[in-house]
């Protein structure tokens, strides 16, 4: 093997290097050498902090926080079919997991039946699993406790179709809906910032994603009917103040929207959920966290209105960032993982998903997935950084940090504010816009050696070695695609068609559609079949697309 | 003299994945290098990226793939732009793709495919020296 160091580091080789630009964290903020009182003089511990599980909740949302509630180990148990992702999600239980997020293939993601010909090639992709009807879900699901385990469907344009089929077989099991528990990602505006997965304008999306937060607010009380997600936005290039900022005015709207639609802020803001993306900046993240807190509570109260505490509570999934993670040298990503985890846990995250070190390759082995779970167990169990609540408040850094992050936030609430709110934001390119540019800045920084990453710009090898991949199953579209065919041939087409033209008129109308969605599962209706049904009515969104 | 001509470069994203963030700054990072770049956007058919290919007449077509399909389109795409008449054109492309793979695409006659942690300088140095030939 002829490995060779051709890197002692990007400051000693790199002529160009900026040492200035060293001490920018990953929004750009200048840190300084040293903090002191003075940086946070102005800084009321009793109005700015307040006692863990006390208003504002910067320093958490519990009192005792993990001395009683340790976070959820939540790992990815998604498997391109419904039946071998759900022993992935067993296993993963068995070994000690407390939760689990499954991720849709493609196909599911865009609203696509398996047998679709836009999903050639695709089926049980990106580690997600393929669902096409209730058949799926059944599978999925099957020796599930669906009252004890907290399950996270990374669901989104979709999710009024996942959430009935969910529904659906939690009744044909007999479990009473308002035991389930879990969490439906369902947030569409992301979608459209960030994420590019959705099919219908903004309007008719919001409509949909008001009528499950409607219907959990009736019937599933112990479940998250979306969480608010600024995961995308950073992975698609925002910097970490921007995900904070785009995270929170997103949560707002859906507050506003809620509201609007007659509900009363008490009612559905305590199950209001959010997810953060730690990046490689350990203390940006953690003041990215206090920060939030801060300002979902202040909000929440002064200008909403709660009274509830629990409405001023920001509950907070985690996941490691994905887009850090190298191709290159990927044994490295096992640390970049734990640096990123246990600052989630020090900026108080309620659940945590740490990556497996190598998906910048390929979906997740049993190997990388296992130890991705163990790395959390070791924070949580043998490090002692659960002993005490906020263990970093009161830094002069961090409180700084914290700070800086809720000021900064303004100036974004600003300029979305300026341009007429979220959804004229996104229809005006604004979200397009920002998130390339800061993509194409961290590029531009990684490429001039500005940024190290360790393994790809520094300390780098000429030959990497291979390590072992999880292979795709070549079968499994084919299989899939019969299955879904005899399926299809099984139904009686009148009463497919009869629930198609019902969920028509449904989304011409007003009345909340999750009653006739479960109906139509029910009766094998598919997914695709549903989504086309909508589009006929609400039609497709369209972007220019700009880079 | 005559001008000479600003190569011109399609970037596609085929099938129904959404992550275009390489694709986006792949295309911006071209553009930047002096060339003309086309964004088709996403979810492109095979046969949408070789007709805007053709229509744009363009030099090249960088296709990124993130889901795992590369051994479904890459195939297609080469196949398309053969029927056209049209094999001039190179592919190259971009993504998630497995090393094991890459020769395999490679005999397609797919130009080149980098992956992920590829500096931009690079693929245009390719493009540069594949398109001069």
């Amino acid at each position: 093997m002829n490995k060779r160091n051709s890197s002692k580091g990007t400051r000693a080789e790199d002529g160009t290097y900026d040492s200035a630009n060293a001490f920018h964290n990953l929004s750009g903020f200048e840190i300084k050498e040293v903090y002191v009182p003075e940086d946070i003089e102005q800084t009321e511990p009793e109005r700015d902090l307040g006692r863990p599980g006390e208003h504002p909740f910067t320093r958490g949302i519990h009192k005792s926080m993990y001395r009683q509630r340790p976070w959820t180990i939540r790992q990815l148990g998604s498997l391109h079919s419904p039946s071998e992702a759900n022993e992935r999600i067993r296993h993963l239980l068995n070994m000690g997991a407390t939760g689990i997020s499954l991720c849709l293939d493609m196909p599911t993601i865009m609203g696509r039946d398996s047998d679709d010909p836009l999903a050639e090639g695709e089926v049980g992709s990106c580690g997600g699993v393929a669902i096409d009807s209730i058949e799926d879900m059944r599978s999925l699901m099957e020796d599930i406790s669906l009252d004890t385990t907290s399950i996270n469907f990374v669901s989104n344009a979709q999710s009024s179709v996942i959430l009935a089929m969910f529904v659906a077989v939690a009744e044909e099991r007999g479990v009473p809906l308002e035991k389930l528990t879990g969490t439906m990602q369902n947030d569409i505006l992301k979608e459209y910032q960030a994420q590019k997965s959705y099919y219908f304008p903004p309007r008719p999306s919001m409509r949909l994603t008001i009528d499950t937060i409607t219907f959990c607010n009736a019937h599933l009380h112990r479940f998250n009917p979306i969480s608010i997600s600024g995961y995308h936005l950073a992975s698609a290039g925002a910097m970490p103040i921007q995900e904070l900022a785009f995270t929170l005015a997103n949560g707002f709207t859906y507050v506003e929207e809620a509201i609007k639609a007659g509900l009363p802020v008490d009612h559905f803001a305590p199950r209001l959920s959010f997810f953060f993306k730690v990046h490689n900046d350990f203390f940006e993240n953690i003041a990215k966290f206090r920060a939030a807190r801060r300002i979902w509570a202040r909000t929440m109260r002064d200008r909403f209105h709660a009274r509830d505490p629990r409405s001023c509570r920001f509950r907070v999934h985690t996941q490691t960032s994905g887009s850090s993670l190298t191709a290159h040298q990927a044994d490295n990503n096992i640390i970049r993982v734990t640096i990123q985890a246990l600052s989630a846990v020090l900026g108080g995250t309620q659940s945590l998903h740490t990556n497996a070190y190598d998906e910048a390759l390929s979906i997740p082995t049993p190997r990388s997935e296992k130890l991705a779970l163990r790395t959390q167990q070791i924070i949580q169990h043998e490090s002692g950084v659960t002993h005490t609540v906020d263990p970093l408040g009161g830094s002069y850094y961090v409180e700084a940090l914290t700070n800086q992050m809720e000021a900064e936030c303004t100036s974004y609430f600003e300029q979305i504010e300026n341009l007429g709110g979220v959804i004229p934001a996104i229809e005006k390119g604004y979200y397009a816009r920002t998130i390339n540019d800061a993509a194409f800045q961290y590029q531009r920084d990684v490429e001039e050696r500005k940024r190290t990453v360790v393994g790809l710009n520094a300390f780098y090898e000429t030959e990497e070695t291979d390590i072992d991949l999880r292979e795709p199953d070549p079968q499994f579209e084919t299989e899939k695609i019969s299955a879904l065919k005899r399926l299809k041939e099984s139904r009686d087409p009148a009463l497919v068609k009869g629930c198609l033209d019902h969920i028509r008129d449904a989304c011409r109308g007003t009345e909340n559609i999750m009653p006739i969605l479960i109906k139509a599962v029910k009766h094998h209706v598919t997914l695709g079949e549903i989504i086309g049904a909508m589009r006929d009515i609400f039609g497709e969104y369209r972007e220019d697309f700009i880079f | 003299m005559m001008k000479k001509r600003k190569k011109r470069i399609l970037i596609a994203k085929p099938g129904l994945d959404g992550h275009d963030r390489g694709a986006k700054i792949v295309a911006r990072a071209l553009r930047n290098a002096g060339m003309e770049v086309i964004y088709a956007g996403l979810h492109q058919t095979p046969l949408q990226i070789v007709r805007a290919a053709i229509d744009e007449d363009v030099d090249a077509v960088g296709v990124s793939i993130l889901s795992g399909a590369h051994n479904t389109v890459f195939p297609k795409i080469m196949a398309l732009l053969e029927e056209a008449d049209a094999a001039d054109i190179l592919v190259f492309g971009g993504g998630t793709i497995p090393r094991k793979d890459i020769e395999a695409l490679k005999s397609l006659g797919v130009g080149d495919i980098f992956t992920t942690g590829t500096d931009t300088a690079e693929i245009i140095r390719y493009l540069n020296k594949t398109l001069e030939r």
